[in-house]
């Protein structure tokens, strides 16, 4: 459980990030932060392994004060994938940079390697094990970075831009293993701008604008919010634009799912004949 | 005669055990908007420093086949005089920027290519102008936003006024209506000034208004190659697992369930339009 109160954030070149933040996160929840650039939402998450510390108001992680302990020990907790791999990544094959973590938590050798194997087959990685993370391509390196933070299998799992440079297929394995995490109780936070992911995978959705949360809701309510929606600086989904064409044939505008938007033409198709 | 022509185009990165890009033929012509997508690690980016010269003259290893960009025959000319004609944006700005003012960043590539100095001064303006950021001239790259910053590259690219402007997911770091300004600039560079653009991106839903011309890559070969809705409606497009359009996608869905609705959508304003007019006539 992360409890944030009331919390304020001034970067030191007086840039105040985060003005007023209250937000309580339960375990197993799977959350998207969304917003404009500049909205405060990667500095939001960095409080939640102590990367950064309130300026004012309080963070607790499972009950713990993120103001009292290092980020090492909420590390252990907490896993973070940066936005940037390349803010990550430095060893020199893709299974040392997997391990590296392992290592410093002092796991027995034979658990690391199990838990090495285990990443890089949820990754699809295997073939690179060899391989420097800087061989690969930018969605590869991505995911490199993803596999060292899962292997140490953490409680809480914070996603920056987990959808960057990412093609389809592993977007799906994505959204997969983010199911399968949260069905293990673990909380799952991304930030992100990838309207057509949040569609697809319907977490609880938290818009910020200048510093402060703006709304919370389902993906479907947040999405197709137009006012909300262009408050935050994203666009709905395709398929909400194309429901909103059509408005004047009495079609319903909130949806998200092109399934379900199937589903919804071909009702009226029924009914109209 | 075509901007870009590629014949038989094989490569491998020096450490590399699989060809990054195999037998890859393109022709594209003058004034195009090529959007080039494929699943993560297919040769995208790789085939983007075969046309300014990075593969093979920077990156070293073999290149064979042939690859004429804007008449020049990329295996034997410099990157310099490559970069005369074609120029790169960068998927991260930070990787681009690091002059102290905004117009030092924009007039660094004039400045190495000995361009007069009233000259610069003409075609910094320029670029800042088309570009939208004439305001920011005086300010520090690295406190602007992402979706400044990325202008600022392609203003710096622009001023060097190449015949091909290539982009590899410039706006993978913005928000999307960041993201769509961006894209727009882009197009306004393209028609306006009819520069050929190739742009790398995996957000078709955002970006395919604005193309004529989709290659899709797959496993270092392009599989397909042609205009937009030809190539979005094909099975094999949906097979490789490339982030189709959703007005497409749904498009074949209905059509899959019997509705037969004739033209095929690739924006979202198409796909009403043409599901209205089914609508309604029945």
């Amino acid at each position: 459980m992360i409890e944030i109160k009331d919390v304020f954030f001034t970067y030191p070149n007086g840039v105040e990030a985060l003005r007023g933040v209250s937000l309580s996160i339960p375990d197993g929840e799977f959350i998207a932060i969304m917003g404009q650039n500049g909205a405060g939402k990667t500095t939001l998450v960095k409080h939640f392994n102590g990367l950064l510390k309130p300026t004012r108001g309080e963070i607790l992680v499972d009950g713990v004060n993120t103001q009292k302990v290092s980020v090492a020990t909420l590390a252990r907790n907490v896993g973070f994938v940066f936005q940037n791999p390349d803010h990550q990544l430095f060893c020199e094959t893709v299974e040392d940079e997997v391990a590296f973590a392992l290592r410093n938590f002092d796991f027995e050798e034979k658990v690391i390697k199990r838990r090495v194997a285990w990443a890089l087959n949820l990754l699809d990685l295997e073939e690179y094990r060899k391989t420097s993370p800087f061989m690969l391509s930018g969605g590869e390196r991505k995911r490199v970075a993803l596999a060292s933070v899962l292997a140490w299998d953490p409680q809480v799992v914070i996603l920056d831009e987990p959808t960057i440079g990412q093609d389809h297929k592993q977007k799906e394995r994505l959204r997969q293993f983010i199911v399968q995490l949260t069905a293990q109780q673990k909380t799952v936070i991304i930030v992100t701008h990838d309207v057509e992911f949040v569609a697809e995978c319907a977490p609880h959705v938290i818009l910020m604008a200048n510093g402060k949360i703006v709304a919370e809701g389902s993906a479907r309510q947040m999405l197709t919010n137009l006012d909300l929606v262009t408050q935050a600086s994203i666009a709905p989904p395709q398929i909400t634009q194309i429901f909103l064409g059509l408005t004047d044939l009495g079609l319903p505008t909130d949806l998200i799912d092109i399934h379900a938007a199937k589903e919804a033409l071909l009702d009226f198709l029924e009914a109209n004949p | 005669m075509p901007i870009i022509e590629a014949k038989g185009l094989t490569y491998t990165y020096p450490a590399g055990t699989k060809r990054a890009i195999e037998n890859v033929s393109l022709k594209i012509e003058r004034g195009e908007f090529v959007i080039l997508t494929g699943p993560s690690g297919c040769g995208k980016t790789t085939l983007c420093r075969c046309l300014n010269g990075l593969v093979p003259h920077f990156y070293s290893g073999k290149l064979e086949g042939d690859i004429l960009v804007a008449g020049l025959n990329v295996s034997k000319r410099s990157v310099q005089e490559l970069a005369r004609h074609v120029g790169l944006v960068f998927q991260n700005p930070e990787n681009q920027l690091f002059a102290l003012f905004v117009e030092k960043d924009v007039a660094f590539g004039l400045e190495n290519m000995g361009v007069p100095r009233h000259e610069i001064r003409e075609r910094v303006d320029w670029a800042l102008q088309m570009t939208g950021i004439e305001d920011l001239r005086e300010r520090a790259p690295h406190e602007l936003s992402g979706g400044q910053q990325q202008r600022v590259a392609i203003a710096s690219v622009l001023a060097m006024q190449p015949d091909v402007m290539v982009l590899d997911e410039p706006t993978s770091f913005l928000d999307p209506l960041g993201a769509q300004k961006i894209f727009e600039v882009i197009s306004e560079v393209n028609r306006k000034l009819g520069i050929t653009v190739v742009l790398v991106e995996h957000r078709l839903d955002l970006a395919s208004r604005y193309s004529n011309h989709v290659v899709i890559m797959h496993e270092g070969r392009v599989v397909l190659d042609g205009e937009p809705r030809e190539v979005f409606q094909s099975k094999k497009a949906r097979l490789i697992g490339v982030g189709i359009p959703q007005a497409t996608r749904l498009h074949h869905l209905l059509e899959e369930s019997g509705l037969r609705l004739g033209r095929v959508p690739v924006t979202s304003e198409e796909a009403s339009q043409i599901i209205k007019e089914v609508l309604r006539r029945d």
